[in-house]
């Protein structure tokens, strides 16, 4: 069987500069891949590139998402077809309301589909389900999106919008940055609820930390573009505990 | 070219036609007026202020002044329909300068309130009228003075002392017949001591109205105390041209919340003068333009704190699009006499195409140094970022632009005091992004 997403040979470009140079990846359904490294290795670009951000340039290489060429499609066909990337820095849009927000969402995804809009009741009987997972206070739905939100919020809203959207595939972008201790066990425990046997997730982080609560797979390092090691956990512990420099001698 | 000689050369010619239909107090302004215009000149771009639209191109065209006033009788139940979703109005239609009542409206009025034409009123009442009339107009400005030669008739409004209208008066702007043709409308509104009242006025053409120009100048008194929700709608299709005037005086103590909102047009300038002759009065002013093909709004607000202790807010917010043009004056004067002042004025313009054009001019005029002023202006595109945000969310990009440019306008939107209005404007809005033509009378939110 094919893997849910298979990443050959990928290139790309920010500003016609290089960032990722012959990146090869496969996760398979059920897996928590975990990509580290040091800064400026490409970790926002590759997210950026699968999510479909149009400041990023792919150059080179292909993208299978559950057999579907994922390069060709546009940003909104990938969230169709249950790819979610969770935003390093969410963005503010005064406004707009979270509920329009996702119902626009919810209802695009549907049509896609063929099928009709959701109906109201049951949309906000969704809502509010889905909010419990991550405790996102009702009175966040009424305000614009991410306006006036912490840090916290921030990311809380990013985990309810993934748990509203359910998709196969989910980037979590340095989802723990800002976070305090609590927030950052709130939003593992939203992602682990979600976990199934066919949906996987790719944590892309600077720390072990947050690892100690959204247990991977596979741990991946990412350095100058391209994986350069993979191992299981037990890589994330080293490089916690020894920093990125062996690695680099090793890949220079 | 000399586009105002037309205008005058016709009212030389025709004096006493002009007269001969039109009330005795009308008559007597115009002298004064025809002397101002002698050897002025219809402001184009190389006018200060009007750098982006030119009156005399759009006065230029000759579509005809029906100064002998021969008109069929209009049919109401043909006309554009325009009524606020679970609202009733007090409704009036202005056909080119004729004011004709919907049924019943005279009965609806409470006692006291007057709406109705200007000739009539002129008749009636003249005590009221009289030291009113024209005495807001500047004759120095071109358009107010070739409105005043040409004028025959218009609407007044006037809600007496005490008197807290409920229901809101609604005119509806339309024109008659198969021509072009150029309507010269009056409007003196008065809101005496301590009243209040909720006027609500839209200029509507159909797809099928030949080019028209509407010159119109509206005075509007606000005595102590008194309240004014005023909304100035316009909804017309690409070959309309509209010149407005507005001047205002508020009194001490009186509250102006007005709108003026260019939901389509042809070519637009629209000039606000508010005076405040009183202290402790508020006045909001909030606008908005939607453009999109080759058409043209230009918003002029001359904002003057001639006394102490009053608070203005202005908001101007554009939408452009395709070759579309936008343009903004907004000028607040703060006198030596107008200490503890607080004005504030922002415009924010976002063009959502390369070839859409906007033009801003803010600039304040502070003698005073006990006062809190500023302003500000913005033009820019749609946040990409935001457009992303949305688009990995699923929301296709035409209906995230759609959302944004709408969410960009809700705060004008929600500045609408007149009950049903915000909602229905919503909707406008939304329909016209959309790309639907913003019909009212095709309202679903009716």
């Amino acid at each position: 069987m094919s893997k849910l997403l298979e990443i050959k040979g990928l290139h790309a470009t920010v500003e016609g500069k290089e960032i990722i140079r012959g990146l090869d990846l496969e996760i398979g359904a059920g897996e928590v891949h975990a990509i580290m490294g040091p800064n400026g290795s490409g970790k926002s670009t590759l997210s950026g590139v699968l999510a479909g951000n149009p400041a990023y340039r792919v150059t080179g290489g292909s993208v299978s998402f559950h057999g579907l060429d994922l390069l060709s499609l546009s940003p909104e066909d990938r969230s169709h077809e249950g790819l979610f990337l969770s935003f390093q820095y969410p963005v503010e849009i005064p406004g707009v309301s979270m509920t329009n927000f996702m119902r626009a969402a919810i209802n695009a995804k549907r049509k896609y589909f063929g099928e009709e809009p959701m109906p109201a009741t049951e949309f906000l009987k969704l809502m509010r389900q889905r909010r419990e997972i991550v405790e996102l206070d009702n009175r966040l739905a009424s305000r614009s999106v991410n306006e006036g939100f912490s840090g916290g919020e921030k990311k809380r809203n990013e985990i309810f919008q993934m748990a509203m959207l359910q998709p196969r595939l989910s980037i979590l972008d340095e989802t723990d940055s800002g976070l305090d201790i609590d927030a950052l066990r709130i939003v593992a425990s939203g992602v682990n609820q979600l976990k199934t046997k066919e949906n996987a997730t790719i944590v892309i982080t600077h720390y072990q930390r947050l690892l100690d609560y959204i247990k991977p797979d596979f741990v991946h390092v990412l350095y100058h573009g391209r994986i350069v090691r993979t191992g299981g956990p037990e890589l994330a512990l080293e490089l916690e505990e020894r920093g990125y420099d062996w690695i680099k001698q090793q890949a220079d | 070219m000399d586009a105002l000689r037309q205008y005058t050369d016709l009212y030389d010619a025709h004096r006493e036609a002009v007269d001969a239909h039109a009330p005795e107090l009308l008559n007597a302004l115009r002298p004064a007026a025809r002397e101002a215009l002698e050897g002025a000149r219809l402001p184009d771009t190389h006018t200060e202020g009007y750098e982006r639209t030119s009156l005399e191109e759009m006065m230029a065209p000759d579509r005809g002044v029906n100064i002998m006033r021969v008109g069929q009788a209009f049919d109401l139940s043909t006309a554009i329909r325009c009524e606020l979703p679970n609202v009733s109005t007090l409704q009036a239609y202005l056909v080119g300068d004729t004011f004709v009542p919907t049924e019943g409206l005279e009965r609806r009025l409470p006692e006291g309130v007057i709406f109705t034409s200007l000739a009539r009123a002129c008749e009636l009442w003249p005590d009221l009228i009289k030291p009113r009339l024209g005495a807001l107009a500047d004759l120095n400005d071109t358009p107010t003075a070739l409105n005043t030669m040409l004028a025959q008739d218009g609407v007044v409004v006037r809600i007496p002392a005490g008197l807290h209208l409920e229901k809101p008066l609604q005119l509806v702007n339309v024109f008659d017949g198969t021509e072009p043709q150029m309507a010269v409308r009056r409007l003196l509104v008065i809101v005496e001591k301590d009243a209040s009242a909720m006027l609500l006025t839209c200029d509507h053409t159909r797809p099928d109205t030949p080019s028209c120009l509407s010159l119109q100048v509206t005075e509007i008194w606000l005595d102590h105390g008194a309240q004014l929700d005023f909304c100035d709608m316009e909804e017309t299709s690409a070959d309309n041209a509209r010149c407005s005037r507005v001047y205002v005086s508020q009194h001490s103590s009186s509250q102006l919340r007005a709108n003026v909102v260019t939901l389509s047009c042809g070519t637009t300038r629209n000039d606000l003068r508010t005076d405040i002759n009183g202290e402790h009065c508020l006045t909001h002013i909030n606008g908005m333009a939607i453009c999109t093909e080759r058409r043209h709004a230009d918003n002029c607000s001359v904002l003057r704190h001639l006394h102490p202790r009053s608070r203005s807010r202005q908001l101007f917010k554009y939408v452009l699009d395709d070759y579309a043009q936008g343009a903004f004056e907004g000028s607040i004067l703060v006198t030596p006499e107008a200490p503890f002042t607080e004005a504030y004025q922002s415009n924010r313009n976002i063009l959502a195409s390369a070839t859409a054009r906007m033009h801003s001019r803010p600039q304040l005029e502070i003698y005073n140094d006990e006062v809190s002023c500023s302003h500000g202006a913005a033009t820019g595109q749609l946040d990409e970022q935001a457009l992303f945000y949305m688009r990995t969310r699923g929301i296709p990009e035409r209906e995230a632009r759609l959302m944004l440019m709408q969410a960009f306008m809700a705060d004008v939107i929600d500045s609408v005091a007149i009950p049903g209005l915000a909602d229905r404007l919503r909707h406008l809005v939304e329909m016209r992004f959309r790309g639907d033509t913003a019909v009212c009378g095709d309202c679903p939110a009716k």
